[in-house]
């Protein structure tokens, strides 16, 4: 048994550990700033530990957890997530709570939930990997003791995931009842087209798709993305989605792979209706972060339409996108944290005359708003381009139709942002202040969605490498 | 070693001007001496990487025959890989040479020219854009990267049209060269989606590969199409007849820029285009006439305009539609050696009369009308110089550059066809004529008073110096070094100099300029006499054939007509039903679902546990119906 493999993870538990500790050493007074900028370290050095071990093909624990160039990249992606959303909110947290350390310690113990989730081949190492990002979760939704609205995203997002998490469970119970096996590869061998098994599948579905908030799985994200902390909102849009989809292409393109004429009409149903609920859905909202939380939904439509082309063309669709999206929403998010920093509130309505006040974040929100409508040269053009191209090449040419006018009607509300940025005018005229760190990563985040935008090969090569391995 | 570099290299000589765009357009705007020492460092360097590129593709006999292309993948799905890349030979590494060249002698210039103005920043970041754009399009490895940078010069060159936006002309003018060329451009793009489509690939040598067994399959007839489509490009970027309305306006630009883009470089860019999509009008014998026709005749009809034209600019500029003719000509004859060479030497004496002119409009500043000038020999000589030396390049007098182009042109064309080689000959004497007319009108006779003209200061100067050596020694060294050898389309021709040819053209322009002096010099016949004799043909050439009173015509009747019937459909029908319909559906739908999400637990576990019991009965219960009985253990 190859122990290395594990490295990675190990690392992260060890540096969530560390911090702790640390946390516990510090003095109460103290600055927490240190120990985020500990973890950013750490996970930076992790990062590039990962990429040594592309090329890599290998699996621990009898085959429960692979490491492959398809795990590899998903972990790299909530690497970098987590260290970006890091970066952004180190004020943020300085101020929520007094409880910085343990937050930052959270985090990372989810990042080695999603991180497990990327690796195992095993409904059981998935469902553990899955529990421990979703249950850090439910506690860093509620972190923010003194905001109202944060406790009570906290209780609904533990019910109602508690509630998914059971559905899944018992989908996977009838699975293995009736293959006999938790291995992925063991039960495409096993499997039949029985109604049991089915019923199994239906259920699985379910569950995924309320982590992925897929409608109509979806009704808790606008609340719980509203009043989470903006850093956690982050990681739930960018990081644990992706988690979710890492899981459902093994899962269903390894263990349910002879059963896709079942699955895929559900999935199209599920991908169409992700994009017209989640886009309506943005058109109303006059806060940021619930604006975001539609797009997200649309956005997770547009990322599952991938899967119906059922081959590596569509899967690689699918990673670009789930790339791109997660660095606009990085842009995103950071350009909203630093107006809440700023005037203590996340509408839309406070966004006013940003363009003059910080014309940097201005701009690093229209890109970002941009990309996620998908206009060139932004980079989500290519991971819209990349799915409709591969399941318009499968037969579903209607569902990429519904999504470019989708794509069409989102540009409205982000316009309504772009507008108020730019036209309305300056409320207050307090100087605009922003942390170094959340000045570079903003930067960062236009710098990456132009640069794929533009010159999308490296990374398209990568997610390619990537989907191959799922065959 | 340096030539290895280089070449290898070569992807830096359009990114360093890149670079100095992105630093001096949004960094460097308001510090106008760095922002001027930062371009011509980074054209400077990609000068000096284009003459090495220039020497390693003679060093490493590079031929047309086996380029050097390197690429990397740009784009690729299934059926449509775009690539970027540098696709080095000896037409590029000309292309290379020259571009770089010219731009930096421009900017050198317009250290002197802008100096003092408020835009002084603006204008080198835009130049800087402008000699990356057209450098990545002559590197161009597939239609793709030549489409994008195509695009990019027309932008640059819409830029810096409108340079003085405050001006109402500028801004109309700067409109119309973009309007214009993208009639060009649109067919250009259709043509180029058709290439496409027929041949799955857009890569240069690619196409080149399987264009003549497609050829000899399916025939010429769709493939002329395509080619004529592509044509249109050019025709809008060159300036050809029917699509040259916008490069006479295109004068409102600063001087610089007129020598820089509408006289060296971005003109040009449809010729090379031409040539180096040659491979496909080369097969296609209808594309090559419709070619040469109508570069025969923009060359014939631009220069009977700029006969009677009296602004400075507005003369260069129809000499300059005119010599593209002779380009696009000498390609319809089938000789890129010709049309290159001649481009080569055109640019540089045309850049050096378009900078000669500048150093006049800017020693007699609001004054073009070259009526109001006249002896500005004494005061201005290096000027004078450069400006004379200008007018017999471009008359074709041996031993100046453009004669040993011209005569090359002259003598493809009449091997091929008699009328052209007639047309041709008309179009050098008219062109030895105009040309002259500007230099005596506006260097000798009387001085006037009320002119208070001074010598163009030395960074003006140098550029006109190093040009003026250019555009003498820029014919017969090459003519010399077998130019023909390296730059040509299939077999190098061999031909020298047909001395009855030569004869003809140098008696013919001696004796246009010859008349010139007569009627300008020394006044032994009276212009006004003339143009009152031959009055409808002097107005009808003062009016430019009245192509622009038609185009308006045209747009004000049709295109406006139509507008306002697309208005009237606009108002009563796709606003008032469908838009209305359109955009009342998904915000009435974003109000149920906003409605819907009431924030009560309950309802979204029971929305939850509902969509779980219809996806569990659609998988077990509706898919057999639908798929029959499928699979099935039990």
């Amino acid at each position: 048994m190859n122990i290395a493999l594990l490295t990675s993870e190990i690392a992260v538990v060890i540096l969530a550990l560390l911090i702790i500790i640390f946390d516990l050493l510090l003095p109460r007074q103290e600055t927490r700033r240190s120990l985020g900028a500990f973890a950013v370290c750490g996970l930076l050095g992790i990062l590039v530990y990962t990429f040594s071990q592309y090329g890599i093909s290998a699996t621990v624990y009898h085959g429960f957890f692979v490491v492959d160039t398809f795990a590899l990249f998903f972990k790299q992606l909530f690497i970098v997530a987590t260290i970006l959303t890091l970066l952004f909110s180190l004020d943020y947290v300085e101020k929520m709570t007094r409880n910085a350390g343990e937050f930052y310690a959270l985090l990372l113990l989810g990042l080695v939930g999603m991180m497990v989730m990327a690796s195992a081949t095993d409904l059981l190492t998935l469902f553990v990997g899955l529990e421990l990002m979703t249950i850090v979760f439910y506690v860093l939704v509620g972190f923010d003791l003194k905001s109202v609205k944060s406790s009570e995203a906290g209780i609904k997002y533990a019910i109602l995931g508690s509630a998914s998490s059971a559905v899944f469970l018992y989908g996977v119970s009838w699975i293995y009842g009736f293959t006999g096996n938790i291995m992925l590869s063991q039960i495409a061998e096993h499997i039949t087209a029985s109604p049991a098994v089915l019923f199994g599948m239906g259920l699985m579905i379910a569950g995924f798709c309320f982590k992925l908030s897929i409608v109509p799985f979806h009704m808790w994200a606008p609340d719980v993305y509203e009043g989470a902390p903006i850093p956690v909102t982050a990681m739930l849009a960018m990081a644990s989605k992706a988690a979710g989809f890492a899981i459902v292409l093994r899962v269903f393109f390894v263990a349910f792979n002879d059963l896709q004429m079942y699955w895929l009409p559900i999935v199209s149903a599920l991908a169409g209706l992700s994009m017209v609920v989640g886009i309506v859905g943005a058109i109303w909202q006059k806060n940021t972060k619930r604006m975001l939380a539609y797009s997200s939904i649309a956005q997770a439509g547009y990322i599952l339409s991938g899967m119906l082309a059922a081959n590596p063309a569509g899967v690689k669709g699918m990673l670009v996108y789930a790339v791109l999206y997660m660095v606009a929403n990085v842009g995103a998010f950071a350009v909203t944290l630093a107006v809440y920093n700023q005037c203590g509130s996340d509408d839309i309505e406070d966004l006013s005359g940003l363009s003059q006040k910080s014309p940097l974040l201005a701009v690093v929100m229209t890109v970002s708003l941009m990309s996620m409508a998908g206009l060139p040269p932004m980079a989500g053009f290519v991971g819209k381009m990349y799915i409709f191209m591969a399941i318009a090449d499968s037969g579903y040419l209607w569902l990429a139709i519904l999504g470019l006018v989708m794509s069409m009607i989102s540009v409205y509300y982000y316009i309504l942002v772009v507008r108020a940025m730019y036209s309305n005018a300056v409320k207050d005229q307090q100087i605009f202040t922003m942390s170094g760190s959340l000045r570079i990563v903003a930067l960062l985040s236009l710098i990456a969605t132009l640069f794929i935008g533009i010159y999308p090969a490296p990374l398209a090569t990568l997610a390619n490498a990537a989907a191959m391995a799922l065959w | 070693m340096f030539n290895q570099y280089a070449l290898h290299h070569a992807w830096l000589i359009p990114l360093l001007p890149a670079f100095a765009f992105i630093f001096v357009g949004f960094f460097l705007r308001r510090l106008p001496a760095v922002a001027g020492f930062v371009s011509i460092c980074m054209s400077l360097l990609s000068f000096i990487l284009s003459l090495g590129v220039g020497y390693g593709v003679i060093a490493r006999q590079i031929t047309v025959d086996n380029p050097l292309v390197q690429k990397i993948p740009w784009v690729s799905i299934a059926g449509f890989q775009a690539d970027m890349g540098v696709y080095v030979d000896p037409i590029s590494a000309m292309m290379l040479v020259v571009v770089s060249l010219v731009a930096l002698l421009v900017q050198i210039y317009s250290l002197g020219y802008m100096r003092g103005d408020n835009g002084f920043g603006r204008f080198f970041a835009y130049l800087s854009l402008f000699a990356a754009s057209m450098l990545g399009l002559v590197i161009a490895v597939n239609f793709v990267q030549l489409f994008v940078f195509w695009e990019l010069v027309g932008l640059c060159s819409y830029l810096l049209i409108g340079f003085y936006f405050n001006k109402v002309s500028a801004r109309e003018a700067a409109k119309k060269a973009f309007i214009t060329t993208r009639i060009g451009d649109f067919g250009l793009l259709i043509g180029i989606l058709f290439l496409q489509i027929l041949f799955g690939t857009l890569d240069f040598q690619q196409l080149a590969a399987t264009v003549p067994t497609y050829v000899m399959q399916h025939g010429t007839a769709l493939l002329t199409i395509v080619a004529l489509l592509i044509f249109l490009g050019p025709i809008g970027k060159s300036g050809q007849f029917p699509l040259h309305v916008w490069l006479p306006d295109a004068m409102e630009g600063p001087t610089p820029v007129s020598a820089l883009i509408h006289a060296a470089t971005m003109v040009v860019a449809g010729v090379y285009l031409v040539a180096r999509a040659f491979f496909l009008f080369s097969v296609l014998p209808d594309a090559m006439a419709v070619i040469a026709w109508i570069g025969a005749f923009t060359a014939c009809f631009a220069a009977s305009i700029a006969f009677t034209q009296r602004d400075i600019k507005r003369i260069l500029a129809y000499s300059t539609i005119s010599q593209l003719g002779y380009m696009m000509l000498a390609l319809g004859v089938g000789s890129v050696t010709a049309s290159m060479f001649h481009l080569m030497t055109h640019a540089f004496f045309k850049a050096l009369m378009f900078l000669a002119a500048g150093a006049v409009l800017h020693a007699l500043p609001e004054k073009n009308d070259i009526f109001t000038m006249g002896g500005l020999r004494h005061k201005m000589p290096v000027t004078f110089a450069a400006m004379t030396i200008g007018v017999l390049a471009i008359s074709g007098i041996p031993p100046f550059a453009g004669f040993f182009s011209k005569d090359e042109i002259l003598l493809a064309v009449a091997q091929v066809s008699t009328p052209l080689y007639t047309i041709a000959v008309v179009t050098s004497f008219m062109t030895a004529f105009y040309m002259a007319r500007l230099l005596i009108v506006v260097f000798c006779g009387e001085e006037k008073p009320e002119n208070q003209p001074h010598e163009a200061p030395l960074s003006m100067r140098i550029p006109l110096i190093v040009l003026g050596v250019l555009a003498v020694i820029g014919g017969y060294i090459p003519y010399a070094n077998n130019f023909g050898d390296w730059v040509r389309f299939g077999a190098a021709v061999h031909e020298g100099i047909d001395f009855s040819v030569a004869a003809t053209s140098t008696v013919i322009a001696i004796l246009a300029m010859c008349l010139a002096w007569f009627i300008y010099g020394n006044g032994m016949v009276r212009s006004d006499k003339i143009s009152r004799r031959f009055r409808i043909f002097y107005k009808v050439s003062f009016h430019k054939y009245y192509i622009d009173e038609l185009y308006l015509w045209f747009n004000h009747t049709f295109v406006d007509g139509f507008g306002k019937l697309l208005y009237w459909l606009e108002l009563h029908f796709v606003e008032a039903i469908l838009i209305k319909v359109a955009a009342s559906l998904p915000v009435k739908l974003g109000n149920v679902v906003r409605k819907s999400q009431n924030g009560n637990l309950q309802r979204y576990g029971l929305v939850m546990f509902g969509a779980m019991i219809l996806v569990v009965v659609w998988l077990v219960l509706l898919n057999p119906l639908f798929n029959g009985v499928a699979g099935g253990a039990y």
